[in-house]
């Protein structure tokens, strides 16, 4: 039985009650906090990330504005882009990842707290790091993708590659230590009878996300780390000029690069595999299939990574090669998409905004899936590459697709994570204006590049017919930005309610519906078993409605010890980077001081009791 | 019901029919509207380019309408309240599961025969070319014709009806040649050549940019193709070839041992007769343009590989500065007064001259066309 045992537990308060201060926020170890630091803090680079898109829609509104000085533009789409990918979309799906995996998998937590919050804690610096560089005027200026020969010192003296370069070295390890994490602890804290075949598909998805990243983290940090011996201590990796190769970076790059797009889809895919089950009230259709199509995804994704590069000029066999595997992946992503109309098929849809969102992401992914199957072949990839038709392809996958669903999952659990509702009405109106606002914005942006607009240009002359679809994609994201204003403003509304959601809210299938709405911090009394994949929907087919579980006091569970030492260790780690950025101004003796610290730290972490 | 609205209920259908093709019409647009585009191909290349991709435009238009009308479909029919019961609880159906991967693999290999054999063609290095070899530089173009000894910079002219490969390479960082309408697009490397070949099937203007983020000023890095009748092409390059006598009898006359110039730009008077004013302003603008011979050459058949484009024809282009400025006498002076001003990053610097000293050379070079 899932969790009818919840009820036998002690009732009697104990050291397992809620804790507050802004201490036991920084010495936390709790999956679930962590999970809402990474939401929050994903929400505000999320936030910024969309001010310089702003920025960026103003300065194209008009042909030959002069509203951003070119420095200013390259360097907004640059952090646009790094913004949204590295400190957006993914730490949203880490906070999911983090507070629903384990409970999902009924498991008091995931496998090494302490590495969790490190986790955390070397993010949040990555992230400040790569901001900070705005307040010396050297925000990174050469691209999400900062291609070589760009980014070496002879064409880009200044310390903005540096930022970045180190940046995304410091968000490395956060991932790869994640990764490790998360990955064990679904390999091994499954609930009783919860074999690999019945785990909720956002485990699922999420479980190959971190396979995805064990395997892609590892390339571009190689990648990073020769143009660090470039820019710093004089080597020629990517210098043409001393027989080094820009087209190396290129690929090590986009070896790392296209996997990455798909650990930021697959979280995404696997929300909506939650929630289209949920309110159609009837399980996933093809639940093999989905799980095989996923890991099927993940295996081609390291294999079409050149298809970045047609215009490079690889050779027709390799551009055959990379066209078809490319095209192959059309397949299982056209499988998800009949699944998940199948589930729908035959239900009874409660039209909810976790729904809406879901059929939103749905609508929009087709999109961007057909257009991503127009340059997968190589000569149409000649006129669209770097235009801006791409541009609009990653909106539709990582807007309409990645954070149509996040959202839509954000709406799903946020009763769970909260313990309130967020307004149905002021959701609906989200929805609808974010679909409509979305479209506006980047529909256009198809035709303004197959007539000839290349992206990552800071104006345009007017003449081009450039002009009446830049200003629509301009009002479209205005019109987005108010969007995400009713979203805020419908999170404060909830903030300022009562506690009142329900564990069950609706009618769920998986067990973090089962515990108190939000959760204790030991998640489950007793530790639930398994019999089926929808073990709730079956646990309430047995008994009928469950009653409102209580809140215990849980005597005897034990948890992890609150720690600052995953703290302490991330400025260690996060320091030894920077210091090799300020050895030409402050020299050796900081690079190991910090490495000093970094020891330290790790040791008082190994004997610190747990 | 309203007359009205019967009337708008009875052709409701229809709206979508008209409306549809109406708005692909409009978005396709003309070559007029849309002069930079790639659905107004101009060329054998990028017909063949646009051969491949309407093929999946087609069925991509078919599909999005099949699975989103499949969308819509379920969304409407299978709404529900909360107090129905329970739906058929399925798990899956393996006939349906197999049927739609089988469909789009289908579909997919159909689109994928063009596709390869696409690939090959546009691979395919043509003989009995004209080679123009496509230099990228930090922000404007030059283009070399290997065979007549000439080069020139942002304004590359081509005969109508004649194969041209173009060779590619960069001398900085990387760039991509994009010309919408001729030619597609490829990357230039520093280490390696890359190329493109193309059949103009239309005479005229046509403009292109570099597609590549190549640093400040990759929004300002564009260049135009002039494709003209056969005739006129012999005539240009003709015209470049015969400014190297002239660009030697300028610097002959403005050396500093040759004392105080007379006249200057000897040719340039011998085609347009200057009243002695101007002539004057000419002639210390040449004076003056010494100066800038350390960056820019004046001689079309030079070998020499400066810094800044060659200058020989300047005055016959359209645009200035990569199509930064229409090449007008007042944009000129202004861009030799303070380029840095216009095109912020570019390696020309503010020069120190005064605005007089500016027009003359601007008067100097509107002698070179």
């Amino acid at each position: 039985m899932a969790t009818s045992a919840i009820s036998h537990a002690d009732q009697v308060p104990s050291d397992h009650a809620e804790k507050r201060g802004l201490w036991s926020w920084i010495t936390t170890v709790d999956h679930k906090r962590i999970g809402i630091l990474y939401g929050a803090t994903a929400f505000i680079f999320f936030l910024m990330g969309g001010i310089e898109a702003l920025l960026i829609r103003w300065q194209l509104a008009r042909p030959e504005n002069t509203f951003l000085s070119p420095e200013l533009y390259n360097e907004l789409f640059t952090m646009h882009g790094t913004t949204m990918i590295f400190l957006a979309v993914m730490p949203l799906s880490a906070a999911f990842f983090n507070y629903f995996i384990p409970l999902q998998l009924g498991a008091r937590d995931v496998a090494f707290p302490r590495l969790n919050a490190f986790s955390y804690w070397v993010f949040l610096l990555g992230g400040l790091w790569l901001n900070i560089s705005f307040l010396f005027n050297a925000a990174p200026n050469a691209g999400w993708f900062g291609y070589a020969n760009l980014t070496t010192n002879q064409f880009s003296p200044g310390l903005n590659i540096d930022f970045w370069m180190i940046g995304l070295q410091i968000l490395g390890v956060a991932s790869l230590a994640a990764a490790v994490n998360f990955f064990t602890t679904v390999v091994n804290l499954r609930a009783k009878g919860m074999k690999f075949m019945r785990m909720p598909m956002f485990t699922w998805m999420s479980f190959i996300t971190q396979v995805l990243l064990l395997l892609a983290f590892p390339v571009i940090t190689v990648a990073l780390i020769l143009l660090m011996f470039d820019r710093f201590f004089g080597t020629h990796f990517y210098i043409p000029a001393s027989g080094g190769d820009p087209i190396l970076w290129q690929h090590l790059f986009w070896i790392f690069g296209h996997p990455e797009v798909y650990i930021l889809i697959l979280p995404a895919f696997g929300v909506v595999s939650e929630v289209l089950p949920v309110f159609s009230r009837k399980p996933l259709f093809g639940y093999a299939a989905m799980v095989f199509s996923g890991i099927f995804i993940a295996f081609l994704g390291f294999g079409v990574w050149a298809h970045h590069m047609f215009a490079t000029g690889m050779g027709p066999i390799a551009d055959t090669a990379f066209s078809l595997t490319t095209m192959l992946i059309a397949i299982p992503t056209g499988v998800k998409i009949f699944n998940w109309l199948g589930t729908m098929a035959g239900g009874s849809l409660q039209m909810k905004t976790p729904l809406l969102f879901s059929i939103g992401f749905i609508a929009m992914f087709i999109i961007g899936g057909l257009s991503g199957v127009m340059h997968a072949s190589p000569p149409a990839d000649l006129q669209q590459t770097d235009s801006y038709f791409i541009v609009a392809h990653f909106h539709y996958v990582l807007f309409g697709g990645s954070i149509f669903a996040l959202t839509s999952g954000a709406y799903y659990w946020w009763p769970k994570m909260f313990g309130r509702m967020l307004d149905e009405k002021i959701g609906k109106v989200h929805f609808w204006l974010m679909l409509i606002a979305f479209n506006l914005t980047f529909f256009p942006m198809h035709f303004v590049g197959l007539h000839g607009m290349p992206r990552r240009v800071y104006t345009y002359p007017a003449g081009l017919g450039f002009e009446t679809m830049n200003m629509l994609e301009t009002v479209g994201a205005l019109l987005l930005a108010l969007s995400q204003a009713i979203f805020i403003w419908n999170i404060i509304k909830a903030w300022r309610g009562p506690r009142n959601a329900p564990a069950d809210p609706w009618n769920g299938a998986t067990l973090e519906w089962a515990i108190p709405s939000p959760p204790q911090e030991f998640n489950f009394a007793v530790e639930p078993e398994v019999h089926s994949r929808d073990p709730l929907w079956e646990q309430k087919r047995q008994q009928g409605p469950l009653p409102e579980p209580e809140r215990v006091g849980g005597q005897g569970i034990h948890l992890p010890n609150p720690s600052f030492w995953p703290l302490l260790t991330a400025t260690g780690v996060a320091g030894i980077f920077i210091s090799m950025m300020m050895i030409q101004f402050l020299g050796w003796w900081f690079v190991v001081a910090m490495v000093l610290w970094f020891l330290f730290s790790v040791y008082n972490w190994i004997f610190e009791p747990a | 019901m309203a007359l009205w609205t019967r009337v708008a209920c009875r052709f409701r259908r229809w709206v979508p029919a008209v409306l549809i093709p109406l708005a692909t019409a409009a978005c396709i647009g003309t070559s007029t509207q849309y002069p930079q585009s790639t659905l107004h191909p101009k060329s054998d290349f990028t017909r063949l380019i646009d051969g491949v991709l309407m093929n999946t435009v087609w069925a991509a238009i078919v599909v999005f309408i099949l699975v989103e009308g499949a969308l819509v479909w379920v969304v409407f029919r299978y709404r529900g309240k909360p107090n129905d019961p329970e739906p058929r609880q399925v798990h899956g159906n393996t006939t349906l599961e197999i049927i739609w991967t089988a469909i789009p693999a289908l579909l997919l290999a159909i689109i994928s025969v063009p596709t390869v054999k696409a690939i090959f063609q546009t691979y395919e290095v043509p003989k009995d070319a004209l080679t123009v070899e496509v230099i990228g530089h930090q922000w404007w173009w030059e283009f070399r014709y290997p065979e007549y000894g000439v080069r020139t910079a942002d304004e590359m002219h081509v005969p109508v009806g004649k194969m041209v490969l173009l060779k590619m390479k960069t001398e900085d960082v990387l760039h991509s040649f994009w010309s919408p309408e001729f030619a597609g697009k490829r990357d230039l490397f520093p280490n390696r050549t890359n190329t493109l070949w193309f059949t103009a099937d239309t005479t005229g203007y046509f403009s292109g940019q570099c597609a590549e983020f190549c640093g400040t000023q990759h929004g300002r890095m564009g260049f135009e193709i002039k494709s003209t009748s056969p005739e006129e092409f012999d005539a240009y390059i003709k015209g470049l070839q015969a400014t190297a006598p002239k660009a030697a009898a300028d610097s002959a006359a403005t050396a500093p041992s040759a004392g105080e110039p007379t006249r200057v730009s000897t040719l340039a008077a011998a085609t347009r007769q200057l009243d002695p004013a101007e002539q004057a302003a000419v002639d210390s603008g040449a004076k003056i343009f010494r100066m800038c011979s350390a960056c820019h050459s004046l001689d079309a058949t030079t070998t020499a590989n400066m810094i800044g484009p060659n200058l020989a024809n300047i005055a016959s282009r359209r645009y200035l500065a990569a199509r930064t400025l229409r090449n007008t006498p007042e944009n000129l002076a202004s861009w030799i007064y303070d380029p840095q001003a216009i095109k912020h990053g570019v390696i020309m610097p503010k020069l120190g001259l005064t605005h007089e000293q500016a027009t003359m050379v601007a008067k100097y070079l509107q002698t070179h066309r």
